[in-house]
């Protein structure tokens, strides 16, 4: 702070505090929604006080099926949402920081060519090449499958550019003293290099985290088993009967549970998901 | 850039490169190509058989006024979000960036959208929009202003967009914050010496210094209403009423997996593609050189 102008600070706190209401209001009736009956909400205007059925419309949310309009509880669905999310992010992490000590540590024939076939990858997101996509995964029979779930969503190289930025900032030095240590290139790997990757590794745990809960179309299109859909797609259904037939109590409790994981990544792991926005884009 | 100092091996870089080659071979050149094939053939619904059709088909798209319109809609639904998207965000970040108490959990606060999945996003904002029991729907009716988003065009389209900046101002205002806090304390320190005020400075220094993080964002923001906002469409409007709200990227679905119009939706992807390209050379040409203050 340059200059102590009282009345500047007390406008930002009113801006920001307006903001925050903002961006919290949508959340906020989301809460309140799911704790009262589904009669009292489309009651106009609904209440925008806490009610008392909160309990019963999560367990509803959590263990009642048919609600949904099928067989598959919230919680077989957070479960497949859960270790979609995981393969996504374990495997994109993996094989990228494999290949981005390959491309920085080593010279070989094509490396330029493998570069710059990674690199295509980086803004070209499955959305646009839907179809095909879908075809191969129909082909070597992996839909309804953790497989096709996961694998088209890892083929792409954000992680590996952010791997290959750190690595270039890794003082030659400790290579040198590596080799004259006797150690080959996957002990240097192992034992220096993935440890300093720490915090890059968990900023990307995070974004990539969300990233792979939150999918929605790929999921769509691939899923035709009710037990494979993650909770995004449980909860879209729910609409699926129109507006009026929709009980909005059930419908916001799961809502909430399926934000519950990525917000709460998010919010205690912060400091890391900065650094990897913030370090990933530029 | 490269390192000084390198290993040397003729296989263990391969087998080290191997799994990322293999999944994105198989998971994207492959399918990426397939698109562009596909895009010069026809196919009937059934795949049984296909014809080498040049580019009738996207002849046929162009010709199309259902798709010239979605490109129209695509346009103003990027500016939009794009625009209003960056500008919220930026006052919010300026706002923070003075302030030392409470910053944290304003920031925390703001955050939360980023985890939100964008289809729970949608709903989130149907159910405040509902036509029957929506809370903002009843409010503005008492104001006397009628809202139907599924009879009137022109609040569908500003559903999704209020939808979708929601759910980017965190990514906005983490940027801006980001930029602001990197610009140097001492430059600030000498405007204000020399007797600028919080708005000059504003105006001839931080604003100046924060336009390479703009552009970028503008470019990521453009590529996020693109792309990322499928599931909110899919959600709040499924692309009506009519087709007043089905962007570029809800048609491809549409076209390709409701209607099995396989060459027209191959077609689609291709130019979507193309547009995705042009879009990164851009940043990169732009952005990677005015990056440096």
């Amino acid at each position: 702070m340059i200059d102590r102008n009282p009345w500047l600070t007390f406008v930002s706190h009113a801006v920001l505090i307006l903001g925050v209401a903002i961006v919290a209001f949508p959340l906020y009736l989301a809460l309140v929604a799911s704790t009262h009956t589904a009669d009292a909400i489309v009651q106009s205007p609904m209440p925008l006080l806490p009610g008392a059925h909160l309990w019963e419309n999560y367990q509803a949310a959590l263990f009642g099926s048919g609600k949904l309009g099928s067989n598959t509880t919230v919680v077989r669905m957070l479960w497949v949402s859960f270790v979609m999310a995981m393969v996504i992010t374990v495997g994109k992490i993996a094989i990228s920081l494999l290949s981005a000590f390959a491309i920085v540590y080593f010279r070989f024939p094509f490396k330029m060519l493998c570069f710059w076939a990674i690199f295509l990858t980086l803004m070209l997101p499955v959305e646009v090449r839907i179809l095909p996509t879908y075809k191969v995964v129909a082909d070597l029979g992996l839909l309804n499958t953790y497989g096709g779930l996961t694998l088209p969503l890892i083929a792409s190289a954000t992680a590996t550019f952010l791997f290959r930025q750190f690595f270039l900032t890794v003082p030659d030095e400790l290579v040198e003293a590596a080799r004259i240590d006797g150690a080959g290139p996957m002990r240097f790997f192992v034992d220096v290099l993935v440890p300093l990757s720490r915090t890059s590794i968990a900023a990307l745990f995070v974004i990539q985290f969300i990233y792979g809960w939150n999918q929605y179309l790929w999921p769509l299109l691939m899923t035709t088993s009710e037990d494979m859909y993650p909770v995004v797609i449980g909860i879209k259904r729910m609409l699926a009967g129109g507006e009026a037939a929709v009980d909005w109590n059930i419908v916001m409790a799961t809502a909430i549970i399926a934000m519950l994981p990525p917000t709460l990544v998010v919010m205690l792991m912060q400091k890391w998901f900065v650094k990897g926005l913030v370090d990933t884009e530029k | 850039m490269e390192k000084r100092v390198l290993f040397r091996s003729a296989w263990l870089p391969w087998v080290l490169i191997a799994p990322q080659l293999a999944i994105i071979i198989v998971f994207f050149f492959w399918p990426a190509w397939q698109a562009v094939l596909q895009s010069f053939q026809m196919e009937d619904a059934f795949g049984m058989s296909k014809e080498w059709v040049g580019l009738q088909n996207f002849q046929q798209l162009l010709d199309d006024p259902s798709y010239l319109n979605s490109f129209k809609r695509t346009a103003l639904f990027s500016i939009l979000v794009a625009g209003s998207g960056i500008a919220l965000a930026l006052v919010l970040a300026i706002f923070a960036d003075r302030i030392v108490r409470f910053a944290m959990v304003y920031k925390t606060l703001l955050i939360v959208p980023y985890a939100v999945a964008p289809v729970i996003a949608g709903v989130l904002w149907v159910f405040l929009f509902s036509p029957s029991i929506g809370v903002i729907t009843y409010y503005l009716g008492e104001l006397g202003y009628g809202w139907n988003h599924m009879m009137n065009d022109g609040q569908a389209m500003a559903l999704i967009v209020i939808a979708s900046v929601w759910k980017q101002i965190s990514y906005n205002f983490l940027f801006f914050l980001a930029g602001l806090q990197s610009i140097p304390k001492a430059l600030i320190e000498a405007a204000s010496i020399d007797g600028a005020g919080a708005w000059r400075r504003f105006w001839n220094i931080q604003l100046p210094l924060l336009s390479p993080t703009t552009f970028f964002l503008l470019v990521i923001n453009i590529v996020y209403a693109f792309f990322d906002t499928f599931g909110i469409i899919d959600a709040a409007t499924q692309g009506g009423p009519g087709q007043s709200t089905s962007i570029l990227v809800y048609k491809v679905y549409q076209d390709g997996f409701k209607a099995l119009d396989l060459g027209g939706s191959a077609a689609q992807s291709v130019i979507l593609m193309l547009i995705v390209v042009a879009l990164t050379v851009v940043q990169f040409r732009y952005v990677e050189k005015k990056v440096q203050y």
